[in-house]
Parts: structure tokens; sequence; C-alpha cells
């Protein structure tokens, strides 16, 4: 073996078995573990049933050619990012040029070279690689379908105006309660805190912004746009407050701490961005609408309602949502008062 | 001599001697195979059938460094991409010997 990089499993596509041979012989020297396929159809099987790191496609083939195997990789949002490397006879150009404008990775054309091979074949290995690592990266921060939209477009650091919808939350005497207890029972009490407030944030397309101490913050609407982002929010709290519920349950069980949390609603125009570095970043929301949610989380504690919501999104919310106005609040900083409602 | 040595000696350096021969044995099973391929496509008037069998023959051919044989199965390709069928097989009766030398000599080559 050759290679110091890292093998892979591959596959080899293409209907003649000379060049299949010479390909897999190829790899295989490499220390790669190499699977094939002679037709399109074949490939597609084989990649929908088994994880790859990377494929080698023929462009001229039966059943299907491959352009139609690339497109079809394209349209699956399991496979989009397997990378590809297109083989191909040289005066085919024109045809590689299309692969590659479709998203293939590269190409080799053949006669094929053992020494261009080899380096293409572990450029693509890593470049996967490191787009694996980014994908784990992004998941801590977002939910899976914010990962998958930065994964496509990739994103800038630098901010822009978004209509969308700021929440906080907060464990009501979280202080008390740590220092009642075990360190050790604390981590464990906001690690299962966090889990059930990121699942239902999670499941209604909200972003989880950030943790810090008991405290919370996530924004519906942004990065990732939903025209009902009022609603989202607000059935995210809801389901907040039920899975809190189910978990209090469960601690009264094994005679453990139960807990109570404050929800604080706000939605309007913000300025939303990327801050930090390509590699390690966070999505941040700041702005009048940001602060206010802020304080109505505060507020939830004065009023000791669990959930309580600004006019903006109130007039988001759908009427079977039912919500109590609690009139208007001043809140410190802002200059004229703001109607609460809370959310039943 | 058929083939182009060099060709042919930078293919056995790169597959070694065990290798070489599997590569070589597949071709001469799968190159007759391609003629017969392309006689059944112009039966059935089926140019892009031939056309593929052609191209097969064409790249695995020059792999080996049968530049003869991969040249005609260039032109086969050529004409079948035209649709130019009767000029095709005119032309296709020049693979079966052409093979032979290429066989014979490949076979000679084995050591």
């Amino acid at each position: 073996m050759s290679s110091n990089h890292e093998p892979g499993h591959l596959v080899v596509v293409d209907d003649n078995r000379v060049n299949r041979l010479l390909l897999i012989h190829g790899l295989e020297q490499e220390g790669h573990e190499v699977a094939w396929a002679e037709n399109g159809r074949q490939a597609l099987d084989m990649l929908t049933s088994k994880p790859y790191d990377l494929v080698l496609l023929d462009i001229e083939m039966p059943e299907l050619n491959g352009f139609q195997v690339l497109e079809a990789l394209l349209a699956n949002p399991d496979l989009r990012d397997m990378p590809v490397i297109m083989t191909s006879a040289s005066d085919e150009l024109d045809r590689v040029v299309k692969c590659i404008e479709m998203g293939a990775v590269d190409f080799l054309t053949k006669p094929l070279n053992p020494v261009l091979l080899r380096a293409r074949v572990n450029a693509s290995l890593e470049k996967k690689r490191l787009r694996d690592q980014q994908r784990k990266l992004f998941r801590t921060f977002a939910t899976p379908e914010v990962a998958e939209q930065l994964m496509k477009t990739g994103f800038s650091l630098g901010g822009k105006h978004v209509e969308a919808t700021a929440m906080f939350a907060d464990i009501r005497s979280f202080t008390t309660i740590a220092e009642s207890q075990d360190p050790a029972d604390t981590i464990e009490l906001l690690n299962n805190y966090f889990a059930l407030m990121f699942d239902a944030i999670a499941g209604h397309g909200g972003t989880l912004n950030q943790m810090v101490g008991d405290g919370l913050m996530a924004v519906f609407g942004a990065p990732i746009a939903h025209e009902d982002h009022r609603e989202r929010a607000v059935r995210a709290a809801l389901e907040m407050i039920e899975n809190l519920a189910a978990f209090n349950l469960q601690q009264a069980a094994l005679k453990k701490v139960q807990i109570k949390i404050g929800i604080g609603i706000a939605s309007g125009v913000m300025i939303a961005g990327y801050t930090g570095t390509q590699h390690r970043a966070t999505y941040t929301c700041v702005g009048d609408t940001v602060n206010l949610a802020s304080r109505i989380e505060a507020h939830t504690k004065v009023v000791d309602c669990p959930i309580l919501v600004d006019e903006n999104t109130r007039h988001g919310l759908p009427d079977s949502l039912q919500v109590n106005g609690l009139g208007p609040v001043l809140f410190k900083g802002k200059q004229q008062s703001v109607n609460v409602y809370s959310v039943a | 001599m058929e083939l182009d040595r060099s060709t042919f000696e930078e293919l056995r350096q790169m597959s070694g001697p065990d290798f070489i021969d599997e590569l070589v044995d597949t071709y001469l099973e799968d190159a007759p195979r391609l003629a017969q391929e392309m006689q059944a496509a112009l039966e059935a008037k089926d140019a892009e059938a031939f056309r593929r069998a052609a191209h097969s023959l064409k790249s695995n051919s020059a792999t080996f460094g049968a530049m003869r044989l991969s040249n005609l199965a260039k032109e086969l390709e050529k004409l079948a991409k035209e649709n130019k069928l009767e000029a095709a097989a005119r032309l296709l009766p020049g693979v079966q010997p052409a093979l032979d030398s290429v066989a014979e000599e490949l076979k000679g080559l084995r050591q």
C-alpha cells in the first residue's frame, strides 16, 4: 500500500469489463474497498442500499447512463453530497463539462493515468470528510433542516434584516435549585431539560441560538424563512410546556426536583446573521424585537404565566390558539408600554 | 507488430505480472463479443448499439496499445454516430483479422 490516506468505500460504475478491472485494481492497491456495478440502474440500487464514500461513474452505459445516474443522485437528499468522479473518453469533453455543471466533483479521462487517479480520489475523499465534519458542526447549533440548508448554500458572515420570531426561555429559581443539589445532578437536569426543549423547538422548525446557563434563546423564521413563524414559535412553546410536564412527572416519581419555566416570545424585524469565523460560527439575532422577547420572558415570573407573547406575535396566530390580553406593560428601556398576551 | 510496445509495457509495469494476464484474458474475451454486437446491430439497423460496441472496442484496444484496431474501431464509431451504417458495414470485416493479430501478439507476450 503506497498511500497514507484513509481508505474509503468506493463504487466503480462502468459497463466495460476491462476498464472496470483497471480501475478496481488501481483503487484496491491504494487500500480502498471497491464495489462495482456494470450499469446505471445497478449503481443506483447499490448506492441507495449502503453508504459509500465515492463513486467513479462512466458516462456511456446501458440502462441508465452517467448523466441519468448523476441526476438521480442529485435529486436524493441523502446522496446529493456523494462525491462523483466521472470517467470518460477524452473525445466526450463537452459531455464531461455538462456533468461538472450539474455538480459532479471531478472527471478523469480514459485511459486513466494511475497517478492522477490516486490524487483525484484522495482529494475527493478528503473533501467529503471535511464536509461530513462540517455537517456535524452545523448540527450542533442548528436543526437538521437548517444544517442541510447551510450545507447547500454555505453561509456568509454578516447580517441582514429578517422578519422573524424570537423566543427566550428560563428555568424559574434555577439558582436555588442548583444550590440544593449535587453539581452532577444539576448538569444532568440541564441536559435533560435542553434535550426536551430542543426537541420541541426543532420540531417546529426553530433554530436554537444559544444556551446560557439555564436560559435559552431560539428563533423561528430565520435562517430558514417560514411565513408562519409566529404560530410555530407559540406551538413550540406549548410543546415545551407539555414536555416539561411529562418530565416533571418522571422527576417526581424519582424523587428528584421538578422545574417550572417561563417563555417569552416577540416578533418583528431583527438583524440576523452569522458571527464568528467560517469554521465556528453561531447564528445571532439582535434588535428591539429580541430585547422585547427577553423582557417578556422575565415578565412571566411577575404574572406567573408560563407563555407570554407580544402584539406582533398575536396577530400571526390562528383563532385556534387562544390568548388572553394582560394589558399594556411598560418594560425597562422602552418608552412606550407594550401589549402582552398570555397563551392559554 | 500490432502493439505499441511502450503502451503495453507501461500497462504491464503498472499492473504487475498476475493482473496483466487477467487483463489480457478479459480483453480477448470481450473483443470478439463486441465484434458480434456490431454485427448484430448492423442487422437490426441499430446505429446506437453499433456505436456503443465500437466505442468500447476502441478504448479497450487503446489500453493495450493495439492502435490499428483502436483506430479502426474509432472510425466505425464515427460512422455509426453519423448514422452511416452502410459505410460501417463495409469496414466491419476488417475487425476480425486485426483482432486475430492482436490476440496472437498478446499471447506471445505472456511470460
